[in-house]
Parts: C-alpha cells; sequence; structure tokens
C-alpha cells in the first residue's frame, strides 16, 4: 500500500513539472513586452524597466526558468505587482473561503443526491423516480447565478433569514460563518447535486441487476441493507470519481458564486488578479489550482483501491 | 409417503405484466411436492421456466414485472404467496435456501466471503458477530474448503469457481434450512468439480435432511441424484415420477427426446447424439393445444388443438400427453 502511496506521489511530478513550464511560459511567450502589458497604459518607461528587472525579463529564457523554478521549489511564487504582496500569502489569506464553500457544497450535493440516486435506482420507472429525474434535469439547466440571485432575494432580501453577502471566517464566528455559506452552497451545490443523483442512479440501476442483488435478497436480508451495503458498495467507485473531480473542479471553479456572493476566495483572488494583469498571482493560482486536482485525483486512486478490493497496485 | 411435504408447490402461475396487454405466462398449473431428505429434480430446456418457479418460491421474480398469478406454495402448510415482505424475509436463507447457476457473479465482490456467510446468521438468528464469523468459518469447514481461516477473510476473486460454488453452498446452508433450491448449481463449473460439489450437496443434505429442489438440464445430475423428477416443458409439467419410473419408462415424447439425445459410452463414436427437432416456443406465440406438438413425431390432430391433462399412469408416474391414459389412441 505505502509504496503504491509512494509511486502515485512520484508520477504527479511529472504532471507538475509539465505544469509549471506552462505557467512560465505563459508570461514569458504572451506577444508584446511582457512588462509593459504588466505596467499598462499610463506606465512611464522607468516603471517598465522596473518590471522587466523585477520579473528578470532582462536575461535568457533558460536562465529566467531555472531562477524561477529556483524560486518555486523553495516556495516562493513570486510578488503580485499590483499589491505588491508574495502571491503565496495571497493564496493563502484566500484559502479558507474557497474550501471551505468547495467542501460544504460538496458535502451538501452527496447529502442529498445519494439518497436520491439511489432511491430513484430502486424505484426505476415510478413516479418518485421520474420527479427526481425531473428535478434533477431542472437543477442542472438553471445557471448558477440565477440560482444565486433567486436565493439572495427570497432568503436575504425578503426573508431577512441569511446574509446577502460576505463571509466570515470559522475562527472568528462559527454561526456567522455557517450563515455565510448556505446560500453559496446550494446554488452552487445544486448543479453538483443533479450530476450526482443521475451518476447514482445509472450506476446503481446497473448494479441492482447483478447477481450477487439477487442473492443478498435471496438470503432474507432487507432492502435498506441491500441497497447500501451490497450495491451501493459496488457502485461507488463512478461516484466517488464524480465526487473527486466535482471538488477540483469547485476548487478552481468558484469564480461564479465568489463574485455573486463576495466570498473573499480564491476565485476572487483570480477575477481580480485577471483584471489588474497580476501575472505573478495568475501564475501562482494556476500552479496552486493544478497541484489541487493532481491531489484530488490521487485521492480518488487511493479511495478505488479502499472500495473495490479487485482493484489491486 | 404418508408424511407431510416441507414445500408444495400448488397449480402456480408465473407471469410478466406487459403494459396494457394481456400478462405473459411464463409457468403454468406447476404443482409438486418435496419431502424431508428428498431430492427433486426439475429438468427442461433453458427458458422452459425451470428457474422461475424457484425464484417464484421465495417471491423473488425479477422485478417490477414478473408476478404470482395464481397459486400457493406451502411451506409447512403455511402459504408463502399471502405472507407480508418481512416474513417472506424471514424464510429467505433460513427456512428456505438458493443456490444459483453462476457462482461467479452470485457471490457480491466488494465484500468478503466470511461476512457474506456471517451476514445471513446475523439476519437471521440475530447472534454477535463474532459468533456470526465463527459459524461462517465452521460452515467454510463443512464445505471442505481447505484453509477455512485464511479464505474466511479473502474476496470470492481470490477463490476457484468451485470454492466460490462451496461459499454458495456454505452461505445458504449456514441457518440449516429445511429447503434447498439449487438452480444448475454445476453448470458453471468444470465436470470433475462437478461431481465433488454433488457429492458434497448430498452429504449435507443428509447430515441436516434438508430435503432438496434441483433444477438442472443434465439428465448425469438426475440419475446421480434424484429420488424424484419432473420434466417441464415450455413452462408446464409434462411428466413426474420416481427416478425409477422416470428412467425405467420415459413418457412423455420430450422426456424420451431428452433421454435420446444423452451421449452414451458405447453407443458408437462419431455417431451424431439424437436431437429434439425444432426450438422452444417463444412465451407469447405458445400453441394453443400441446406446446410439444409442433416438434413432436406422434402428434395427431388432437395435439395441436387441445392441451393434454395430467394422467396417472403408475405409482407415482403422472404424463400430460394425449398418447396415455383415457386421451389414449384406440
Amino acid at each position: 500500500m505505502w509504496s503504491y502511496v509512494a509511486r502515485r506521489v512520484l508520477a504527479t511530478l511529472p504532471v507538475m513539472g509539465v505544469v509549471a513550464v506552462i505557467v512560465f511560459l505563459m508570461l514569458r511567450l504572451s506577444p508584446g513586452d511582457p512588462a509593459a502589458i504588466i505596467a499598462g497604459d499610463h506606465a512611464t518607461s522607468e516603471d517598465i524597466a522596473q518590471i522587466r528587472e523585477r520579473l528578470g525579463l532582462d536575461r535568457s529564457l533558460a536562465e529566467q526558468f531555472v531562477w524561477w523554478l529556483g524560486q518555486l521549489l523553495s516556495g516562493d511564487l513570486g510578488t503580485s505587482i499590483y499589491l505588491d504582496r508574495p502571491v503565496l500569502g495571497l493564496i493563502l489569506e484566500r484559502v479558507e473561503p474557497t474550501l471551505a464553500l468547495s467542501i460544504s457544497t460538496m458535502t451538501f450535493a452527496v447529502a442529498l443526491a445519494i439518497p436520491m440516486g439511489v432511491v430513484a435506482a430502486w424505484k426505476a420507472g415510478s413516479w418518485i423516480d421520474q420527479s427526481i429525474m425531473a428535478l434533477s434535469v431542472l437543477a442542472f439547466s438553471v445557471p448558477v447565478f440565477l440560482i444565486g440571485y433567486g436565493l439572495v432575494i427570497g432568503f436575504s432580501l425578503t426573508l431577512e433569514l441569511l446574509p446577502v453577502q460576505g463571509f466570515v471566517s470559522l475562527a472568528e464566528d462559527p454561526v456567522g460563518f455557517a450563515r455565510h455559506l448556505v446560500l453559496p452552497t446550494v446554488a452552487l451545490g445544486l448543479v453538483y447535486t443533479a450530476l450526482l443523483a443521475r451518476i447514482t442512479r445509472a450506476t446503481m440501476l446497473e448494479t441492482l441487476n447483478e447477481d450477487y442483488i439477487r442473492t443478498a435478497r435471496a438470503k432474507g436480508l432487507a432492502e435498506p441493507r441491500v441497497l447500501i451495503l451490497h450495491a451501493l458498495k459496488n457502485a461507488s467507485v463512478p461516484i466517488v470519481t464524480t465526487i473527486g473531480t466535482g471538488l477540483a473542479l469547485l476548487i478552481g471553479g468558484v469564480v461564479v458564486t465568489e463574485s455573486v456572493f463576495a466570498v473573499p476566495g480564491i476565485g476572487r483572488l483570480t477575477i481580480d488578479a485577471v483584471l489588474q494583469r497580476d501575472y505573478p498571482v495568475i501564475q501562482g493560482v494556476i500552479l496552486v489550482i493544478a497541484g489541487v486536482y493532481v491531489l484530488v485525483n490521487l485521492a480518488i486512486d487511493l479511495a478505488y483501491s479502499l472500495l473495490d478490493p479487485r482493484i489491486r497496485y | 409417503m404418508a408424511q407431510e411435504p416441507v414445500l408444495a408447490v400448488e397449480s402456480l402461475r408465473v407471469e410478466f405484466a406487459t403494459g396494457d396487454a394481456p400478462p405473459v405466462v411464463a409457468v403454468s398449473d406447476m404443482s409438486f411436492e418435496v419431502h424431508r431428505g428428498e431430492t427433486l429434480c426439475i429438468v427442461g430446456e433453458s427458458g422452459c421456466g425451470k428457474s422461475l418457479t424457484a425464484l417464484s418460491i421465495l417471491r423473488l421474480l425479477p422485478r417490477p414485472y414478473g408476478r404470482i398469478g395464481a397459486g400457493r406454495v406451502l411451506l409447512d402448510g403455511r402459504d408463502l404467496t399471502t405472507v407480508s415482505e418481512a416474513e417472506i424475509r424471514a424464510v429467505r436463507g433460513r427456512a428456505i435456501s438458493m443456490i444459483f447457476q453462476e457462482p461467479m457473479t452470485s457471490l457480491n465482490p466488494v465484500l468478503t466471503v466470511g461476512r457474506q456467510i456471517a451476514e445471513t446468521v446475523m439476519v437471521h438468528e440475530g447472534l454477535s458477530w463474532q459468533d456470526c464469523m465463527d459459524r461462517a468459518l465452521e460452515m467454510l469447514r463443512q464445505v471442505r474448503i481447505p484453509e477455512p481461516e485464511r479464505r474466511l477473510h479473502e474476496y470470492p476473486h481470490q477463490l476457484s469457481g468451485g470454492m466460490r460454488q462451496r461459499v454458495m453452498i456454505a452461505m445458504a446452508l449456514a441457518c440449516r434450512p429445511r429447503v434447498l433450491l439449487a438452480d444448475e448449481p454445476t453448470t458453471a463449473l468444470d465436470v470433475t468439480i462437478q461431481a465433488q460439489i454433488l457429492d458434497l450437496i448430498r452429504d449435507l443434505q443428509q447430515e441436516t435432511g434438508a430435503a432438496v429442489v434441483l433444477i438442472t438440464h443434465d439428465l448425469g445430475v438426475v440419475a446421480e441424484m434424484a429420488q424424484r423428477v419432473l420434466v417441464m416443458y415450455a413452462g408446464s409439467k409434462v411428466e413426474e415420477g420416481s427416478v425409477e419410473e422416470i428412467f425405467d419408462a420415459p413418457s412423455h415424447p420430450y422426456t424420451r427426446g431428452l433421454m435420446a439425445a444423452m451421449p452414451h459410452l458405447g453407443g458408437g463414436r462419431g455417431k451424431r447424439l439424437n436431437e429434439i427437432p425444432g426450438v422452444v416456443p417463444a412465451l407469447d406465440a405458445r400453441p394453443p393445444g400441446c406446446a410439444f406438438a409442433p416438434r413432436c413425431m406422434q402428434a395427431v390432430a388432437r395435439c395441436h388443438a387441445e392441451a393434454p391433462p395430467l394422467v396417472q399412469i403408475g405409482g407415482t408416474h403422472t404424463v400430460a400427453c394425449w398418447a396415455h391414459g383415457q386421451g389414449a389412441r384406440a
């Protein structure tokens, strides 16, 4: 087991290497003088020269790469041009909201979608199944921002139950933290709920037709045990894959929701950085998100071997 | 036999719902009894309704379309077709167990075999998990699996086909059922393993006194195992009798066809095996008369028009054919 984990971790290094090269080239190969682009329309030539020097753009490409990689490996993702602060620090500051929102969204989706999918498959063809599937089509089709604004209007402005927007740190005020998370979680979670419910239903339908399910029933097991222990465990590999990739997508893609609800997370950081052409920040965010994707995929692979004993390393 | 049967199936009809159209009848007017310690073999071609008959005893017909249309299934006199879902669950795996054809696919791939056996015991006997695992180990020993302590914690894919079927048997017998339904338990196995599995079923039957309903299409297995034989064709019983009656005097043309299709030692090498011409009619295209008539060499006009009733032609020997009993040609 541990040697498998070690091998899988090592195998992520080339992937991260390729990501690093692409991120590095992104700035260097952008058309025109990157320093001028970064400096913006109203910059003086001194400003541009200063930026060029700071980014090491006056040296050769190879030299620049080695220097940049060295910085990277020592944990230095560069300095934000706009805010003049270390990129790593900026990202770490924004990690809590993004992580909190991603995890709460996925927990919400899993808690809702798995029972829905299981029941839909169990009662396939019935009105329960049809209503669950109709709801999931609806949840899947309505854009996140629309659901988001709808929820704000309903629960914040009309009923005044929940805050309109913003974020409170867990350490600061746990109740406020939870209250601020509810609406963005629901807005973002509905799409994932729909997706997961459909995947769960499809894989469960397949599993419920297996001979071993008939065996389980022939042993006199009650339906909940047949469904959960015997069927869901067998159906779990595709479900876990969807949860994992969904979580990775969430961490990288909460941009819209964070904007709607003014959550100061990675998504906001990315938007601000793009608008301000803050290249070091953009690079840092891409690197970190790529790293998260790689780690999540690693975690999914490791989960497979725990769920299905036939998957060996 | 004076003694009451453990299991009695009376005029069972299995049908499949087909939307608005009238249901398709897969098994009709099926009746049989099986006594303690007795083995009844149900014989017939694929698709003749053997497995459906067995599944309907435990009310495990494929959902949501399959259902019992008529008839009764009596376990010690209690009709299982009318009991509640909870009551039938209490019967499944405890009073009546079932072994399936494919040991490869009939065991859950993600649970250890020990757990799968112990679970049955836990559900029915409510023992502690440790006691259930102890019983599972004891069952693995009884079905003669080598190194049972190790196998207990293994997954089905780590076992051979024969061992998996032994696990299925261990699971089925863990609660000492009074009736064992074995649906082609050896069909998917090597010939040498087949004999071992049949021996095992017979030995365990002798130990526990269980009644066995063995479904097979292999007359060799019938000769080996059965006290009584029931021959099915296209969803109906066409002949029933003791193993001697059936083998000594097969009376339905279909039974005779099955016997003739069996290879014999010294039957002349290179000679083609006899086969029954034609195929089993589809469920919704059964002829109005005897279902076998289109394939029967002896069929007369009446066979095509009217279905023959079951008539007694010997001690316990019954047959449904116009060539016998009151309907016999003059």
